[in-house]
């Protein structure tokens, strides 16, 4: 199955197609894709996307290498996955020197490149000329230097890859309280105190918005009739609709939004970083740490990405038992979400606790497979850490085939012709499929807006093309339809489920012999799966070492708010909350 | 008929409302006063069949645990030795994602060879992830993942860096928290 789903080198086909249009500008990359001269970097682009079909772009992201590799010098490459609506993606790589790193932008061709541009400046120090808005996204503007570069080092830096040599066989403990006691677990410039210094924090935030506050005009007249004051309010970081740390700077007209732009990076925990710091394997439960309310699907994505690295046949017990993990997770994800939408929208906790008697009879399941209820941590290389034990298939069937499909109706039942409830959410927050597909909006959210694009039907991996099932859509793209989706989606996981427990094969859990340290073939991969929220993707580069050379998440959530200023336009600030709560949001999985 | 959607949700609410009454009304009549809320009903109202309040009562109730569960890690003594199963091969501490295990091998006075057992064995459970690798790869089976959840402290300067004293229990207690896995481990020493 994984020899089947790796990913594909570009066509001969497709390089002559390129060397015709742009001769000279194509080559073929280290491991994986084409690099493309950064100077045609954007024409190349607006090729693939208005004549080969290549509409939607997933992910950019940068490497360095600091060292020259086999074929190239020593460089900063930029990482560029597009997709067409069929297969697997083309990889299109830009390269920058290592002492000015300078690429063109990508937001005029592919909007979605904006939030993954910022990041990439961030936290890799690559500039990208012409895009609109380069600010930091994820780190705090007083931040010294680029962490992802991999001459950076953390405060406390111990060493490159773990495991640390200081643990064993002479391990002096120390914990880690101690090691990075408050005040001085910061890094900054010697010949700066935070004693002196004054946060201008966020003041560059206000700077876009400022163009759409003339403040002058009303203070040019003493009283308009009539007239509205344009005030820039910030929602959040701290506010019970934003499901975490998210805060959004608005700029309002009375009480309509006429710009809005999310202000991410309050849980950052540099997971990117740790990755790769830590070996294959360590990843794993960390994975589980990025959209805490999916740890399954989070393991899946990451266990799909490597075994294409290491091309390994994946046992078909183990397979069905991580379907029925991940879509398990999707059941229990899509009812919090709406359960944490009708919140939202001010139905208060009523349809929240019935969402969560069925999550918790759920997160009940995975704590018997898994040992934890959340951080699951269940996926492992090649197949899953242990069988199902004991009382689990009886209790899934019970489940699956009983309660979950009654409450489910049930909810429907609550919500879906209730007048309120379509009052507040019928026409509200309007995505059109074409600036979805243009913003990389994927999941429930592309869905909703009419694009059937659901992963496990354009690029199966796993097991998903042996299943039954319908992918849902609606076609009016409002949060209602959203939510229609969601409930949608539900019912053909369910479809899914009753399949794989029906048909449940005996056999091994588990490829080869489990492995503590993973010897995984140089080589880059992108590996995607359809988490609850969308595209959940791992871009991994391995130079044959135990540790992952780059390991970046491609997190649908971070992907998919980079459209909310887009939706939140023209509407009221009380339409904010369900906006965003229709988007389905885990800030864990967008700071990372 | 405009607001007839609110009436229908609103019958769902009231369903739910009198399911609590109903339900407390079966457990009255299977066991009179109290049987809801007691340990035999407990695993019933917490599974698909639960009807009514699915609220657990902690700390007067605790759900119980799956033989799998992941609390932090503990070191199984040998009860014919009174030593950890411990061999200080170091494949816990490699394998630790937040590299929270410190261990110190023993060297032979007199040889100055390493000896297969450990002189000191920390966790740091202030960072312990609770992931589990340590009991999974552990060759010998001396590492196994407990079951108590309530380690609060009130202090933390230095009190989470567990020693073996705190972290060493008895056989008795991995074969009464892990039947399965004990019953596993005895059959495959018993081929040997």
């Amino acid at each position: 199955m994984v020899a089947e789903t790796r990913v594909s080198r570009p066509t001969a086909e497709m390089f002559s197609t390129l060397e015709e249009r742009f001769p000279g500008a194509a080559q073929p990359a280290e491991y994986e894709g084409v690099v493309i001269a950064p100077d045609q970097l954007v024409d190349v682009a607006v090729f693939l996307r208005d004549e080969l079909g290549y509409t939607y772009l997933s992910c950019v992201t940068g490497v360095d290498y600091p060292e020259p590799t086999a074929r190239f010098p020593a460089r900063f490459e930029t990482v560029y996955h597009t997709f067409r609506d069929q297969g697997g993606p083309l990889t299109l790589h830009a390269h920058a020197s290592r002492g000015n790193p300078v690429v063109p932008s990508l937001v005029s061709v592919w909007p979605s490149a904006s939030v993954h541009e910022r990041e990439t400046w961030d936290l890799m120090g690559i500039r990208f000329e012409g895009h609109p808005d380069l600010r930091r996204i994820l780190l705090w503007e007083g931040f010294e230097g680029h962490p992802l570069r991999k001459d950076w080092h953390e405060p406390y830096y111990e060493a490159d890859y773990k495991p640390f040599s200081s643990r064993y066989p002479k391990g002096k403990p120390v914990q880690a309280e101690e090691q990075t006691p408050l005040g001085r677990n910061l890094q900054y410039p010697p010949d700066w105190s935070p004693e002196g210094w004054e946060s201008q924090a966020g003041m560059e935030v206000y700077a876009p918005l400022e163009a759409c506050a003339p403040v002058d005009e009303y203070a040019a007249s003493d009283w308009c009739p009539g007239c509205t004051d344009r005030v820039v309010i910030n929602i959040g970081p701290q506010h019970l609709s934003t499901h975490g740390a998210l805060r959004m700077v608005a700029c309002l007209d009375g009480e309509k939004i006429q710009r809005l732009e999310p202000v991410l990076g309050y849980l950052h925990r540099s997971h990117e970083k740790i990755g790769e710091r830590n070996t294959w394997l360590a990843n794993m439960p960390f994975t589980d740490r990025l959209d805490y309310i999916c740890s399954m699907s989070n393991n899946f994505g990451y266990a799909v990405a490597v075994e294409k690295l290491l091309g390994v046949e994946v046992p078909e017990r183990a397979e069905y038992i991580r379907v029925i993990m991940a879509e398990l997770t999707r059941v229990m994800n899509h009812l919090l979400s709406i359960g944490f939408f009708t919140n939202d929208i001010g139905v208060y906790l009523t349809a929240m606790l019935y969402a969560l008697e069925e999550r918790e009879l759920i997160v009940d399941l995975f704590e018997m497979a898994s040992g934890s209820r959340m951080m699951c941590n269940y996926f492992r290389f090649g197949g899953v850490a242990r069988d199902l034990p004991e009382g689990f298939l009886p209790l899934a069937r019970e489940l699956v085939y009983e309660r979950i499909p009654r409450r489910v109706d049930e909810l429907e039942r609550f919500l879906v012709d209730n007048e309120v409830f379509r009052a507040r959410t019928v026409g509200v927050g309007v995505l059109a499929a074409d600036v979805a597909v243009a913003y990389g909006c994927t999941g429930p959210l592309l869905r909703a807006s009419g694009v059937p694009y659901d992963i496990r039907r354009v690029e199966p991996y796993s097991i998903y093309d042996e299943f039954d099932w319908d992918v849902a859509a609606r076609y009016n793209g409002d949060i209602y339809d959203r939510f229609m989706v969601r409930f949608k989606e539900i019912r053909q996981s369910l479809r899914i489920l009753h399949q794989a427990l029906e048909r449940l094969p005996e056999g091994p859990i588990q490829a080869g012999k489990k492995q503590t340290i993973v010897e995984v073939p140089a080589g880059e991969v992108y590996g995607r799966v359809e988490s609850p929220k969308g595209e959940l993707g791992f871009y991994l580069v391995s130079d044959g070492g135990p540790n992952p050379y780059r390991y970046r998440i491609r997190a649908p959530s971070f992907a998919n708010l980079g459209v909310l200023g887009e939706l939140c336009c023209g509407h009221l600030v009380a339409d904010v909350a369900p906006i965003l709560a229709s988007i389905d949001v885990t800030l864990g999985e967008v700071d990372r | 008929m405009y607001g007839l959607g609110i009436l229908k949700s609103l019958s769902v609410t009231v369903g739910h409302f009198l399911m609590t009454y109903v339900d407390d009304l079966r457990w009255f009549f299977k066991g009179g006063f109290g049987k809801r809320y007691s340990p035999e009903a407990l695993p019933t109202r917490q599974s698909p069949k639960g009807r009514g309040v699915f609220t657990v009562q902690y700390p007067e109730e605790r759900l119980p645990l799956p033989e799998n569960f992941r609390g932090f890690p503990f070191q199984v003594l040998d009860p014919k030795t009174g030593k950890t199963r411990c061999t200080a091969c170091g494949t816990c501490a490699r394998v630790c994602p937040p590299q929270c295990i410190w261990i110190v091998r023993a060297t032979d006075p007199d040889t100055g060879k390493p000896k297969r057992e450990p002189v000191e064995f920390h966790i740091d459970v202030s960072i312990c992830m609770s992931c589990g690798f340590c009991a999974e790869f552990c060759p010998f089976g001396a590492i196994k993942m407990d079951h108590d959840y309530e380690v609060a402290a009130y202090t933390r300067d230095g009190s989470f860096l567990w020693g073996l004293e705190r972290l060493a229990k008895p056989l008795a207690y991995h074969a009464a928290i892990h039947p399965t896995d004990y019953m596993a481990e005895q059959a495959a020493r018993k081929k040997k």
